[in-house]
């Protein structure tokens, strides 16, 4: 039988968080998630956890199960072992139990100008992009912000202003796209302070991503490319 | 609070709908109850439909026969004029979002990929690998977040305020917060989604994806359209019944039988075979089941194996990721193991083409509106255009109006509103009941899969007609809410199965008094479609005892209504 270890916390009872064990029904093929809701329903109606889409693509479930973040509705019970931890993503504040505030992470996702900066004024039809031009954007394209690279970055934890991971492979997915018509000035804001150079490359968010992205890969592009632009002096003004 | 025009949901309704009325000049408030790129729209799969002719046998492709599929496929329930506006629209909206940088797929030449899907007579469903919904989700949020447009996530709407026929905002549990809030506007819209979690046991949609979204406006006097008409997806996965795209059948995967038959030949024509519409093949596939064809008696094949590594992973590569984590199959060595499963609700709010509603200063988009584009059958790839297309009008109607307006607040009737969403909260606290909320809402989504599914008749209809009313009155008397404060999930769940509950009850009344055959609503007892009687809209208006039914004409045009030969 399945036991789970809960991460629990409610500020409105102004008790210590603690680590609470429910045991479950031994139910083949079950997911974490689902794990999740058979407490909610049937034990402890007083669980908080996000979820939505139970199927890997919303990004509401990430949290930290058995030693890794990862997404709660992707995990199978079974291959993690009967007893399960669970805590929530780290590096954010803890609402309650599982939930974190992610004001954070989506205000940093903002800084980056996340969206296409066209260089003219767009055809009548679609702008025409070549399969090869389209490859080079596959995967950066598939990030769901679950936040889980977020939680598990070094550099998030000590230095509030770092862009993180999530948007740093954001702004790849723009300046890589051959749309976009702003890779100078991106560059230069990506090279400030608290982008890409506080990366100190430690593979964590490549590690946990659910979706096989590569964040940390990411960041190494776009350095060099600010390197590159840099040298070359093209690189833009840091507005 | 007070906003010009609130949006109510963060899907792709609901963001086209704010990036509309922005624009037009409109104070908006986007309010969602999970953050907007959670919304289900991210989980679409297959593509959105549109006449662009790029593809190399869609070169003769126009809005025109994209019209003419669409309500041949709505079995001539769709109302003429919107289908046409929403086709028409089609190819304009689809390279705005390109020019938004939406990542779709490329055909050689650069131009936007379209694949074949059910029903169509080109190719025209334009899409991004299996990830279409992801794309053009999160490329509306980046437009919202280009504009600054004020998001307000997990925020909960429970209830709409109306008085004298005019809408003056809503009620929401801030989750943050834990408090009740009262949110004014001169417009609201609302973008809620489907109601697949009425039939929570067998799905293809999200926990969020509820009937409350339909549920609320409906309780507060606006009628409600086609409920009946529910759409099984031929492939959800067997077991979680997550979606298998109709793309795995456009890209050419076969449907097989227990005997390793390609059974839809004696379904239809050899040449439409697996690409037949849904409710057509799902009552193909449930006929296979049904009579011993099936494996377990409960699921069919959809084989991709023929398609070969390179295709899978580079048209279908999630469809492959869902497979290895959720079933522990790889689709390039195995057949994937589906059944249908419920996966949209054609019907919903009552409007119009710009969203209008009985209502003064309410609208509706989206899944959970009814304008009627998609009539008793909706075609693959219409629903994500439908989104948009009207999301967009809605938005745009709605900034125009509220332009005219000077901005009052009608603070009376929010605040006595509010005051009693806080006492309904109170009591949910502190009930004495003993039922399981939780047990009531998957006892009614089994009674709605049994009695109102793929095949339906009277008597286990009328059955599971009284089973649905029980439940109602057992939900009366669940055990207390605990007031946890902030996140308080129990709440919101269960405040989904009140909702869950009055859809369920709309859905089975409306298929109940339907005595014929049309689309998705197949009566094994009326086995024919039945025009002089039921070319009609259902209309169900909110009285205690149950939906009030009444019905309303389908706008026609050039198309009259023939017999829907695949
Ligand atoms: C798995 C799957 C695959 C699909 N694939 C395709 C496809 O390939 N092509 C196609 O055309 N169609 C497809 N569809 C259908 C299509 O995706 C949906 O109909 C469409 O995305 C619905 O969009 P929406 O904006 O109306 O709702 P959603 O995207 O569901 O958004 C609803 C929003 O409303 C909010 N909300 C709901 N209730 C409340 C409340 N009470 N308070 C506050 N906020 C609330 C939610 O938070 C959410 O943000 C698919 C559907 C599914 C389930
Ligand atoms: S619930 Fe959507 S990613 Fe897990």
């Amino acid at each position: 039988m399945p036991t789970f270890k809960v991460f629990r916390y409610n500020p409105k009872t102004g008790d210590q968080a603690y680590f609470q064990t429910y045991q479950l029904p031994e139910i083949k093929g079950m997911t974490v998630l689902e794990g999740l809701y058979y407490i909610l329903e049937n034990i402890d109606p007083t669980l908080a956890f996000r979820s939505s889409c139970r199927q890997g693509v919303c990004g509401s479930c990430a949290m930290h199960i058995g030693e890794k973040y990862r997404l709660a509705c992707e995990t199978q019970i079974a291959d993690i072992g009967d007893s399960v931890s669970i805590r929530p993503l780290a590096h954010m504040k803890i609402i309650r139990d599982l939930v974190v505030d992610l004001d954070p992470f989506f205000a940093q996702y903002e800084k980056i100008k996340p969206y296409l900066i066209p260089s003219g004024e767009p055809p009548t039809r679609e702008f025409k992009q070549s399969p090869a031009q389209r490859a080079k954007i596959d995967f950066h394209v598939d990030c769901i912000l679950c936040a889980c690279c977020y939680g598990s970055c070094p550099v998030v934890a000590t230095d509030e202003k770092y862009l993180g991971p999530h948007a740093l492979l954001k702004a790849l997915r723009f300046v890589d796209d051959s749309r976009d018509g702003a890779t100078n000035e991106r560059l230069a804001y990506l090279a400030s302070d608290f982008g890409v150079f506080r990366c100190h490359t430690i593979f964590n968010c490549q590690q946990v991503c659910p979706k096989d992205l590569d964040p940390t890969g990411a960041i190494g592009k776009l350095k060099m490319k600010a390197l590159w632009a840099k040298f070359t002096g093209k690189l833009g003004k840091n507005e | 609070m007070f906003y010009d025009v609130i949006i109510v949901g963060g899907g792709l309704a609901g963001m086209r709908a704010a990036i509309a009325a922005h624009d037009a000049g409109a104070k908006v408030g986007l309010i969602s109850k999970i953050h907007p790129v959670r919304s289900h729209s991210g989980a679409a799969q297959g593509g959105i439909n549109a006449a662009l002719a790029n593809h190399p046998q869609g070169k003769d492709d126009t809005p025109e026969r994209h019209a003419y599929d669409t309500i041949k496929g709505s079995d001539f329930l769709a109302d003429q004029d919107a289908v046409e506006i929403m086709t028409s629209a089609a190819p304009g909206i689809i390279f705005e979002f390109e020019h938004w940088g939406c990542p779709f797929s490329r055909f050689e030449d650069g131009s936007i990929a379209q694949r074949p899907f059910g029903g169509a007579g080109f190719p025209r469903t334009c899409y991004g690998a299996d990830r279409t919904g992801l794309y053009l989700l999160h490329t509306l949020f980046e437009q919202v977040v280009k504009r600054k447009i004020d998001v307000l996530y997990e925020r909960f709407v429970t209830k709409l305020t109306v008085k004298g026929g005019r809408c003056a905002g809503v009620i929401v549990m801030n989750l943050h917060s834990g408090e009740f809030q009262a949110i004014g506007g001169n417009a609201v819209i609302f973008a809620t989604g489907g109601s697949g979690r009425v039939y929570s046991v067998n799905t293809t949609n999200a926990h969020a994806s509820t009937g409350l979204g339909v549920v609320i406006p409906y309780w507060a006097g606006i009628p409600l359209e086609d409920m009946e008409f529910i759409q099984f997806h031929p492939t959800g996965l067997d077991g979680s019944s997550i979606l298998m795209t109709e793309g795995c059948r456009g890209e050419g995967g076969y449907l097989i039988n227990n005997k390793g038959e390609r059974f839809m030949k004696n379904y239809v024509s050899e040449k439409i075979m697996e690409l037949a519409p849904r409710d057509i093949t799902a009552r193909a596939m449930q006929t296979e089941i049904n009579e011993g064809r099936g494996f377990e008696d409960r699921y069919l094949h959809l084989d991709l194996r023929h398609l070969g590594a390179k295709k899978i992973m580079e048209r279908l590569p999630g469809i492959r990721e869902i497979c290895l984590n959720f079933k522990s199959i790889d689709p390039i060595k195995d057949p994937i193991p589906v059944h249908p499963a419920m996966h949209y609700t054609m019907g919903g709010i009552e409007c119009d083409k710009d969203g209008v509603t009985k209502i003064d200063g309410f609208y509706a988009a989206g899944e959970c509106a009814c304008v009627s584009v998609h009539g008793a059958n909706r075609l693959g790839g219409n629903s994500l255009l439908d989104t948009v297309v009207f999301g967009a009008r809605c938005g745009r109607h709605a900034a125009d109006r509220v332009k005219k307006m000077s901005q009052t607040v009608d603070t009376d009737t929010l605040d006595s509103a509010l005051k009693e969403e806080k006492e309904r909260y109170k009591q949910l606290c502190s009930s004495s009941g003993k039922e399981n909320p939780y047990t009531i809402k998957n006892e009614l989504s089994q009674v709605m899969m049994d009695k109102f599914g793929i095949f339906r008749n009277e008597t286990d209809m009328k059955k599971g007609l009284e089973e649905a009313k029980i439940l109602k009155e057992r939900f009366a008397h669940i055990r207390a809410i605990p007031d946890t404060g902030k996140f308080n999930y129990d709440f919101l769940w269960v405040t989904e199965i009140a909702g869950n509950i009055e859809a369920g009850l709309c859905i089975a009344t409306g298929a109940l008094a339907r005595s014929e055959s049309r689309g998705s609503h197949f009566r094994i007892d009326f086995s024919k479609r039945d025009d002089e009687k039921w070319l009609k809209h259902s209309l169900f208006t909110y009285v205690p005892e149950g939906p009030q039914l009444s019905y309303q004409p389908v706008t026609m045009g050039k198309y009259k209504p023939e017999e829907r030969k695949y």
